[in-house]
């Protein structure tokens, strides 16, 4: 029988706690561990930088303009170099964690929440309702972005909570798409008759049954999504339209660099190195994330490396 | 017919198979052969090896993972597990040729079928025309009406059981010495699958070659071949001519297997029928609107149920039969509430369907439940059982409180034959038979009196089929239920059915008790799908205490 040779694998309720489960399994695989720890620290950057390093982070100091990174002799502020102001770049990498997270954060959940939700109704409920939303969501896609931007954000003022509103909408019909297409296939899955024939109340078996069936997909888009939207906050910045001076973002600090692409790399390699990492530890990260939340799929970590454990 | 020399040898073959579980012997030592002319049947449930060996015959192994542990493969004397690939692709098709289950993944759905016929002259150096004037005449010979036009059809234009007689067309297009058939029928409806026999058979004979039938259906095997083998779980444990395994089987696996064959039992004779009917199903139609656009008004209906009615009655075993597209699954689904009646009236205890309130509704929802075919599809991989089975009380908040619950999940899992252990599993866990076990202790969760059963037996093997019945069985006795049993294996259905209902193209062509209907069938369809079906009474397989023919 099949069932008995998968006996061994340990269940979450039988542990003594889900906590110390968790972590075992995270540290099972020790690419996604090692992007869950670097992701920690831009979490800490994100929300002690501006009050650690808020001063140093404008303070400029003439000696220091384009200093070269790797270099201890200006002071450890300047270890990643200077700006063109003779601001460290350390500082600034630092405090701008904060908006940049939070744009992307809060732009992603919020494209993500609106999109989802949506495109579950939009799947589920078909019929009139869901061809409205697909064509307002046409419509939204086929509409430039920047043309868009431009013009909300011509209209209200440049500020964090526009930019988010502004990338949010541009977003929405990424998730929308993506969810409805897989309800569709999902809904018509015996299980869902099944829960149906239980009598089971239509934002029950939206919620209980189909979302976690289609949350991998979710997942996955939503990171990748992340990378997308941190560079597009740039664009806007650099039209003059996203974050402005003296706010710093990361984005804003590669668009800035650009004039001294020849003389002065560092300026946009530190930024964009930080935007990489932490993309690629959201990726890690999700993948572990898609594994674990997949009972048919968990044994993976749950067996790995029993040997040495 | 045994004098011949024989024309393809396996001997001693023994494969294993590298899987993330560790290295599975997938056939020890096994040895069999098939002389021009003969029919050989390798029988066996799923896992039990039975299409390996053959697999291995056409080089459809890939190594790895497959190891080839020893033996040989003798094809007119060539060891074929030593031919180069060039040798073997020269065999293949022209020698050697194979016919799969999955007629519509076998063929390609973007060429006609004519086309991919065509091909297999090609591929083995013949001109385009003769190719196609081949073609035509295969697609004649294997009773493809109008082959002219049929010709630049789509595998998607034709029935399952017109495509696989494409299938066949295609291998026997080079007149190969061995036909290896992999499960032909399985997917066919009984009358379809009679043909496709007859057919296999006639061209067997005009033609001489050797045919090795890959199947777990025991009627197949005593209705066409010569000598079976028996394997079970990578061994061959029986083998000999077909009366004679059959009529005195020596192994523990095959009486075990012959036992559990359906269709061979007296008729039911249930006592505790009561006279109440639970459900009364009168006049009832569904009708389908296919619309061809967005934007075309002119829609086509296709009636899929046409006045179909019938009393369920408390306590009883209500059988409906009838092939794919009979309208079965429409019935199911409009009496399941999922979807609309076109016209007639259900009516649950006296009270009509159509009239209740959402209130009346959700609490006939808890006296009717539903056992679906396919087990993997119905549980959702993502909750565990005791997700799946709670489920059902938090649907319903007034049935069961919250503090009995593990106590109940514990109960339904013992009743239906499994361990209270299984409740922090996932379905994926779990074998097939163990799966419906599941879905059908979702059934029994709020007590309901009358369970559907979806095709609920057609998707596992005979053995396990037969455990499933014996449980519905005890449950039904225990527990007082009622069930409406879908079905086409006509087997299954004598066995478990008090009465009876033949559907056929959405209309109910005749209804009785099951002996009335299986004895004296009065209905022209009635009598084509019970001469057609292969189950065991008429095919003369051993009956439990009669004769022997």
């Amino acid at each position: 029988m099949m069932a008995d040779t998968v006996l061994t694998v340990r269940s979450p309720s039988q542990e003594t706690s889900r906590v110390p489960w968790i972590l075992r399994l995270l540290w099972r695989d020790k690419f996604a561990f090692a992007g869950a720890v670097f992701l920690l620290v831009v979490l800490f950057a994100a929300i002690f930088g501006p009050a650690l390093l808020g001063k140093q982070a404008v303070t400029m100091n003439l000696l220091a303009r384009n200093a070269p990174p790797l270099s201890l002799d200006k002071g450890w502020l300047f270890v990643l170099g200077g700006d063109p102001l003779g601001r460290s770049l350390l500082a600034r990498l630092v405090v701008g964690t904060q908006n940049t997270m939070a744009i992307a954060a809060l732009t992603v959940t919020m494209a993500l929440t609106v999109g989802c939700l949506f495109g579950l109704l939009a799947g589920y409920v078909g019929g009139i309702f869901s061809a409205i939303i697909m064509r307002i969501s046409d419509i939204l896609m086929s509409f430039p972005s920047l043309l868009l931007a431009l013009i909300v954000l011509y209209v209200l003022q440049p500020h964090l909570a526009t930019v988010v509103f502004v990338l949010a909408i541009t977003r929405v019909p990424l998730y929308l798409r993506t969810i409805r297409a897989e309800v569709l296939e999902v809904r018509e899955r015996v299980f869902v008759t099944a829960a149906r024939v239980l009598g089971t109340s239509p934002l029950r078996i939206v919620f209980r049954h189909i979302l976690p069936v289609v949350a991998p997909t979710l997942i996955t888009i939503a990171t990748l999504d992340v990378a997308f939207v941190m560079l597009s906050e740039s664009g806007l910045s650099f039209l003059g339209l996203g974050m402005q001076a003296p706010d710093i973002t990361w984005g804003l600090m590669i668009a800035s660099g650009q004039n001294y692409l020849k003389t002065a790399w560092w300026l946009s390699f530190w930024p964009g190195l930080a935007i990489t990492l932490t993309t690629m530890s959201l990726n890690l990260v999700a993948n572990w994330l898609r594994i674990v939340a997949d009972p048919a799929q968990r044994w993976r970590l749950e067996t790995k490396g029993m040997a040495n454990d | 017919m045994t004098e011949k020399p024989p024309l393809l040898d396996v001997q001693n073959l023994s494969v294993d198979f590298r899987t993330r579980g560790g290295l599975v012997r997938a056939v020890v030592d096994v040895s069999w052969s098939v002389s021009p002319g003969e029919t050989l049947a390798i029988l066996g449930e799923s896992g039990s090896g039975k299409s390996v060996s053959a697999s291995a015959v056409l080089g459809l192994i890939d190594t790895p993972p497959g190891i080839f542990r020893s033996g040989k493969i003798l094809f007119d004397g060539e060891d074929l597990l030593k031919a180069t690939r060039d040798r073997r692709r020269e065999l293949n098709g022209s020698q050697m040729a194979m016919i799969f289950q999955d007629t519509l993944a076998a063929l390609n759905p973007v060429y006609p079928v004519g086309w991919q016929i065509a091909e297999t002259f090609l591929a083995h150096g013949k001109t385009r025309k003769e190719a196609m004037s081949g073609a035509l005449e295969l697609l004649q010979r294997v009773g493809i009406p109008d082959p002219d036009t049929r010709y630049f059809d789509y595998p998607h234009q034709f029935s399952g059981g017109q495509r696989q007689r494409v299938m066949i067309a295609m291998a026997i297009a080079m007149r190969p010495e061995v036909l290896i058939a992999d499960e032909p029928t399985s997917a066919l409806d009984v009358t379809v699958q009679a043909e496709i026999l007859t057919l296999l058979k006639d061209l067997q004979r005009e033609t001489g070659m050797a045919l090795v039938l890959i199947t777990h259906d025991l009627g197949i095997v005593t209705d066409v071949a010569d000598k079976v083998i028996v394997m079970y779980q990578g061994s061959i444990v029986e083998r000999g001519d077909v009366g004679e395994v059959f009529g005195n089987p020596q192994h523990p696996y095959t009486r075990q297997l012959l036992a559990a064959v359906p269709g061979r039992l007296g008729f039911r004779h249930q006592e505790n029928v009561k006279e109440e009917p639970i459900l009364s199903v009168k006049g009832l139609c569904k009708d389908y609107h296919l619309s061809s656009g967005l934007f075309s008004r002119s829609t086509s209906v296709l009636r899929a149920v046409n006045n179909v009615s019938f009393d369920l009655r408390r306590g009883e075993t209500l059988g409906v039969i009838g092939e794919s597209g009979s309208g079965k699954s429409s019935l199911v689904r409009t009496l399941l509430g999922l979807e609309e009646i076109t016209a007639g009236s259900i009516a649950h205890h006296g009270r009509d369907l159509a009239s209740m309130s959402r209130k009346d509704m959700q609490r006939m929802r808890r006296q009717v439940q539903v056992v679906f075919q396919d087990p993997t599809a119905s549980l959702n991989p993502r909750m565990s059982v005791r997700q799946i089975i709670a489920e059902a009380w938090i649907v319903h908040p007034d049935t069961l409180p919250k503090p009995d619950w593990n106590g109940r999940i514990e109960e339904l899992l013992l009743d239906v034959g499994l361990k209270p252990e299984h409740a922090d599993r996932y379905p994926h866990q779990f074998s097939g038979g163990q799966r419906q076990r599941i879905a059908i202790a979702r059934a029994l969760a709020l007590k309901p009196q009358l369970i559907i059963c979806d095709e609920a037996v057609s998707a596992l093997d005979v053995s396990i089929q037969a455990q499933i019945i014996a449980l519905l069985r005890r449950l039904q006795k225990e527990h007082g239920l009622s069930y409406l049993f879908v079905a086409h294996d006509l087997g299954v259905v004598r066995d478990f059915a008090d009465r009876v209902l033949v559907m056929y193209r959405g209309e109910v062509v005749e209804q009785g008790t099951t002996e009335a209907i299986y004895q004296n069938p009065s209905h022209d369809y009635t009598q084509r799908l019970l001469s057609a079906s292969t189950f065991a009474t008429q095919s003369g397989l051993p009956v439990v205490g009669a004769a022997v023919k």
